[in-house]
């Protein structure tokens, strides 16, 4: 008789629905991730999520946890609510560029200085895809968008943000990396970075961010095959991959953060 | 939602109104208080700052009145009894996550204590956020009840009302007070109401051996929108019909009523008495909800009136609800100051006597 194993399922936390989200977003790959994290550590039963404004407003539709939906920008601030009111619950914000890098920035610094107990998975793909591609603080130079029709000049739109390394800088931020989902190699990794910071809230720890370098075909007027091989050869030329900080890790070896 | 218990202490103390409302707030079971310093409610900041902590609940110093706001909202969905509260330029950076909640449902009491306006204004007292508060506040197709203290110990009383209507109708809902009522003193016995603990069946817990909930204002159908948009106005007509509140003060022999709330309702009484003195027979009328106004009741009164005589610390707002509940049935003349000037009774018994003279005439009756 033929043995049979599973090689590969959904996991039980994704649930069985057609996404919204365009060809070659990838939104689909970091919603999985985050699923797979809370199947196998066993935290969905006491996961609150916080929804931001973007593409991924509907993530509550695709993960099957607790959800409270955030006005824009708002999210570390509405999390810090749940974080305090629900002290065991395993709490994260899944924000994109626009919302966490634009019009968030005050909450996701102060959350950040207070080392609120949270995950921010933080997707950014340097352009507000739900409302038609515009630029974003996080638009690399001379890329073009709907409201940057000649490329990104930084003589008049400025310079991309690089958030997170801003962040790591503050010592209530546990944990700060950043990477991409452009090739499984790189899927394998975000994965470890997401896990490390799902682990260190779990252990106690402050807030920790995983940006996550991602794609928007539509937006950036590319194939989806086109918009991965434009974040591994172009996008991490302005945001580089790898771990900023992790101070648990320098405490725990003794070493400077 | 009952009332467990009622304490008062034995004897009469002394209250500063922002001290007095935090208070009232942790007796009746708030969970958490986020806020921002900003005058004139500054106190209220402070009192929860010191106490909340003592009884191990939730308080947080935001870094903006945006986020003090949003942190309610988060803590609101875990099912938490939430107080936040501001002062008038604080409240308009609240506009946002008021139409969320509103569109959410979430319960939550938000305490205005007004200053003058616009702009960053003065830091006086004022009723100028009336249009704010009653008409909207943010964006979208929704109401806020909004109770309106004249007194500290109603104050008190009125918190713990705002707690109960807000989670019976799972909206939020707004204490307006103003910078008088804020920062005066008064002996008050109070009168402090601690009210019962319900879990809702919507709030977020972690999805352990249930269905997931999420709680959102979103509804990309129109269908699916107007369907929820029908669901929160057919909940504010049962709000209107049962939530209504005022008082009436001297009414059965008057001829002329003053309308007004807060502040302007204290110096009314006093312009009441003198007036009286003088022979003019002035009863008041104070809306205790601004929203819902207590229309029909000013309605019912307004036929047996030569006039009424609406006073507002503002340039005239509730007056123009006192002239659609009145509809014509009296005139309506209005008296206000802005810019955090309260009138004194002097002022209000002079524009009495301009309403009795101009009542007097049967050209305004008629019109």
């Amino acid at each position: 008789m033929e043995k049979r194993r599973i090689i590969y399922q959904r996991p039980d936390v994704l649930t069985d629905r057609s996404t919204h989200y365009c060809p070659g977003c990838g939104h689909g790959i970091i919603h999985r991730l985050v699923a797979e994290l809370l199947d196998e550590m066993s935290l969905a039963p006491r996961t609150i999520g916080v929804a931001s404004v973007g593409c991924s407003v509907f993530a509550y539709d695709y993960l099957d946890i607790d959800f409270v939906e955030s006005p824009h920008g708002r999210a570390p601030a509405v999390a810090t609510g749940v974080r305090r009111l629900r002290p065991d619950a395993f709490v994260f914000t899944y924000q994109g560029d626009g919302d966490l890098a634009a019009i968030g920035t005050a909450e996701i610094v102060h959350a950040a200085a207070r080392g609120e107990r949270l995950s921010v998975v933080f997707v950014n793909n340097g352009i507000y895809g739900m409302t038609g591609g515009q630029m974003a603080p996080t638009t690399p130079l001379g890329q073009r968008t709907t409201s940057s029709p000649t490329g990104r000049d930084a003589l008049t739109a400025g310079y991309p943000i690089p958030i997170t390394e801003m962040l790591a800088l503050l010592p209530g931020v546990v944990y700060a990396a950043r990477g991409s989902i452009a090739d499984p190699s790189a899927i394998g990794k975000t994965k470890a970075m997401l896990r490390r910071s799902f682990e260190l809230q779990e252990a106690g720890h402050g807030l920790s961010i995983v940006e996550i370098l991602s794609t928007c075909p539509v937006g950036w007027a590319m194939t989806a095959t086109e918009a991965m091989e434009h974040v591994a050869a172009d996008v991490v030329g302005t945001y580089p991959l790898g771990v900023m900080v992790d101070r648990a890790k320098a405490a725990a070896t003794g070493r400077e953060a | 939602m009952t009332t467990l218990t009622a304490r008062s202490s034995v004897r009469p103390v002394l209250m500063k109104g922002n001290e007095a409302m935090a208070e009232a707030a942790i007796q009746a079971g708030c969970d958490a208080y986020f806020g921002y310093p900003i005058t004139p409610q500054a106190e209220l900041l402070e009192w929860m700052a010191r106490r909340m902590p003592e009884e191990g609940r939730v308080f947080v110093q935001a870094e903006s009145e945006l986020a003090a706001i949003n942190m309610g909202l988060g803590a609101a969905a875990t099912g938490a009894r939430v107080l936040v509260s501001s002062s008038s330029p604080g409240i308009s950076l609240m506009a946002e996550a008021m139409s969320y909640m509103a569109g959410s449902e979430l319960p939550l009491v938000l305490i205005n204590v007004m200053r003058g306006g616009p702009g960053l204004g003065s830091i006086g007292p004022s009723q100028s956020d009336y249009f704010q508060a009653v008409k909207g506040h943010g964006h979208g197709d929704y109401r806020v009840p909004v109770l309106a203290p004249s007194s500290i110990a109603e104050a008190v009383d009125l918190v713990a009302s705002a707690f109960e209507i807000a989670e019976r109708y799972r909206t939020p809902t707004m204490l307006l007070a103003d910078g008088v009522m804020g920062q005066a003193m008064e002996p008050v016995v109070p009168v402090y109401r601690t009210l019962a603990r319900v879990t809702p069946g919507w709030a977020l817990t972690g999805a352990d051996g249930r269905p997931a909930r999420v709680v959102r204002s979103l509804h990309l159908l129109p269908e699916e929108l107007e369907r929820h948009n029908r669901h929160l106005q057919a909940k504010y007509s049962t709000i209107e019909e049962r939530e209504v509140r005022w008082a009436g003060e001297r009414l059965e022999d008057a001829e002329i009523a003053i309308v007004a709330y807060g502040t302007a309702a204290r110096v009314a009484r006093t312009a009441i008495d003198r007036a009286r003195e003088q022979g003019l027979a002035v009863g008041l009328f104070r809306p205790i909800t601004l929203w819902p106004f207590p229309s029909e009741a000013l309605a019912a009164l307004a036929p047996k009136l030569r006039a009424i005589l609406v006073v507002e610390l503002s340039a005239g707002q509730m007056v123009e609800d006192v002239r659609l509940a009145v509809a014509g049935r009296s005139p309506v003349l209005f008296h206000g100051r802005t810019g955090g000037i309260v009138p004194t009774p002097g002022e209000v018994v002079d524009a009495l006597r301009r309403t009795w003279d101009l009542a007097d005439a049967p050209q305004i009756g008629a019109t």
